[in-house]
């Protein structure tokens, strides 16, 4: 197989036994990025000159002995997250000028184990979307199928993984953002739980529920990632100062022990035949790696989407007022008044899903609003809360579709946010709880769209999380197919 | 109706959002749809419920008050779209 196409712990192995350089493994992904890049595009803004200068400072550290975990390892980032000299659009028009004068911790902490960033991928605008077709730059496609979605809003992240445009990618998770796409493309996608990856250098949608996590190849390489970005920052003041243990000792064969529970709410009216029979396979191969079944009830999750609309859109509408041509991004300069100056600003500068979220947003939180729609969003919130408490009291992991549906075709949904926003029913919730979610690959659609599996798990049990994940990838063995939509 | 289009364009106003007639119509539309939609939420007797507004019921996070390195002036200045050597320049206010 080319590089390109390997895992991180199969090109770690490489380069540990010195059968190719990090310069080598950087050019082959740049050769692999111009092959394919034209049709799927992945990525805003490319950085290969940094990404060169890192991966010779990694061959430099190989030689002395001193790489960290991920050296030599050429990886995409989100462009939601601050990169130090690099520009970082969040796929917005008002930040087309922006160059961070910093990393983001999680950039920094890639960085420091050896990583090489290889740009910025492409995500819906403010990562306010399910398709990525809120992007000012560009609607990326789905690798498996140029026609169709890569899903969103890390969809850059997910399809440059699935085309191997790079060996893996950091996304964010508001509302599924991770899980979604990851489903949709192919490739695994991790939200940890609230407060275990810093926050800090992550440009703010919605702050009670964003999460940053890997999207990989395999669930090993999200072991390997998390190992890295986990863990408290004190500039985060909502990380929390809790011991990460090494995630890959999670990785062993066999479920014994292991009970995991079918929510019966997830497998309700609206979705995907095909769907729902990858999931009871999985559900199957869980099973024969020896996990206990059982019956598990949410029953609040339909309520989900409508809580987290509001809360989700109220702490944007209060995050993005920074966004007025003050301090950074564009500016409207024709403006004669300050007024006018951040009015036109704004109205230039944002997309219309992100302006229809601050209008919803600033709506809820108005004076004579807040109770029946904020305050009421936040109490429904305590009900899905007290549902998961209450399923993880019999069950370790819980196992559901990620999505109703595969991808979608571009341009099906955009006329009708409603119906966009109701695509991401089955993630919610996780973000809503702070709980950690991961898509696993199971299956493929009869058109050949790929299909993946969600698991949640209870506070800091990413562990179990990917042990369940890891045994899942294992029983099923999918065949190595790679996307139909890019192969020439 | 849910919203009616000078609710929409109060909030727009609110928002610091400069709204055409066109558009007006439209996110009326689309907003009235969603809120609608949000309604749901009423089916649900929440009464003695605690809202919650954060994940994990962390309290205060306090560090120490110590001094450190923090931007440079010159680079927190160097992405506003109009600065001086001091500061950011807005249209004038007074």
């Amino acid at each position: 197989m080319e590089l390109p196409a390997l895992s991180i712990h199969e090109v770690k192995d490489l380069l540990a036994s010195g059968q190719v350089s990090a310069v080598e493994v950087a050019h082959s992904v740049f050769d692999r990025i111009e092959a394919v890049e034209d049709k799927v595009g992945a990525y805003i803004t490319r950085n290969n000159e940094q990404a060169l200068a890192q991966a010779e400072a990694a061959d430099q550290a190989i030689k002395n002995g001193n790489g960290g975990a991920l050296c030599g390892i050429p990886l995409s980032v989100k462009d939601v997250l601050c990169t130090k000299g690099i520009r970082t659009t969040c796929g917005s028009r008002i930040l087309e000028p922006f160059i961070p004068p910093y990393d983001a911790t999680v950039v920094e902490k890639l960085k420091k184990a050896g990583a090489v960033i290889l740009g910025k991928v492409s995500m819906d605008e403010f990562a306010m979307g399910s398709s990525n077709e809120n992007c000012a730059y560009g609607v990326p496609k789905n690798p498996w199928n140029l026609g169709y979605v890569c899903g969103g809003s890390s969809g850059g992240s997910a399809a440059s993984v699935a085309a191997d445009e790079c060996l893996a990618s950091i996304g964010s998770d508001t509302g599924g953002s991770i899980r979604q796409p990851a489903s949709f493309c192919g490739v695994v996608g991790l939200k940890p739980t609230y407060g275990r990856v810093s926050r800090y250098g992550l440009v703010a949608f919605a702050s009670s529920l964003d999460q940053l996590g890997p999207l990989t190849k395999n669930v090993q390489d999200s072991a390997l990632l998390l190992n890295v970005i986990c863990g408290y920052d004190e500039k985060d003041s909502t990380s929390v100062n809790l011991h990460v243990p090494d995630y890959t000792s999670a990785l062993v064969e066999g479920l014994h022990g292991i009970t995991v529970g079918i929510p019966r709410e997830y497998f309700g009216e609206g979705l995907d035949n095909e769907v729902e029979q990858a999931v009871k396979n999985g559900i199957a191969a869980l099973r024969d790696a020896g996990a206990h079944v059982v019956d598990v009830s949410l029953p609040h999750t339909d309520y989900g989407v409508a809580a987290y609309y509001i809360v989700a859109c109220a702490e944007a509408s209060s995050n993005l007022a920074r966004f007025d041509g003050v301090k950074y991004g564009f500016r409207d300069t024709d403006a004669k008044t300050l007024l006018d100056m951040y009015r036109h600003t704004r109205s230039k500068g944002f997309g219309d899903e992100v302006k229809r979220r601050i209008l919803i947003g600033t709506y809820a939180l108005s004076s004579g609003y807040y109770d029946a729609y904020y305050k009421k969003a936040s109490k429904v919130r305590t009900m899905i809360v007290e549902d998961y408490q209450k399923a993880f009291q019999s069950c370790d992991v819980l196992v559901s579709p990620v999505a109703p549906t595969p991808a979608w075709r571009i341009g099906e949904k955009i006329d009708d946010p409603l119906s966009m926003y109701l695509a991401d029913i089955l993630t919610i919730p996780a973000n809503l709880a702070g709980i950690p979610g991961a898509s696993v690959p199971c299956g493929l659609s009869g058109a050949g769209l790929p299909i993946g599996m969600q698991l949640q798990a209870s506070h800091f049990e990413e562990e179990k999380l990917l042990q369940v994940a890891f045994n899942l990838e294992k029983q099923l063995a999918l065949p190595v197919k790679k996307p139909a939509g890019i192969v020439s | 109706m849910n919203i009616s289009k000078e609710e929409v364009r109060y909030v727009a106003k609110l928002a610091r959002l400069d709204i055409g007639d066109k558009e007006v119509e439209n996110m009326t539309g689309q907003l009235d749809k969603i809120l609608g939609y949000v309604a749901k939420l009423n089916e649900l007797d929440t009464g003695p419920v605690e809202p919650t507004t954060h994940a994990l019921s962390i309290s205060n996070a306090f560090r120490n008050d110590v001094v450190r390195e923090s931007l440079r002036q010159e680079d927190a200045l160097a992405n506003g779209p109009v600065h001086n050597e001091d500061a950011f320049v807005v249209p004038r206010v007074i």
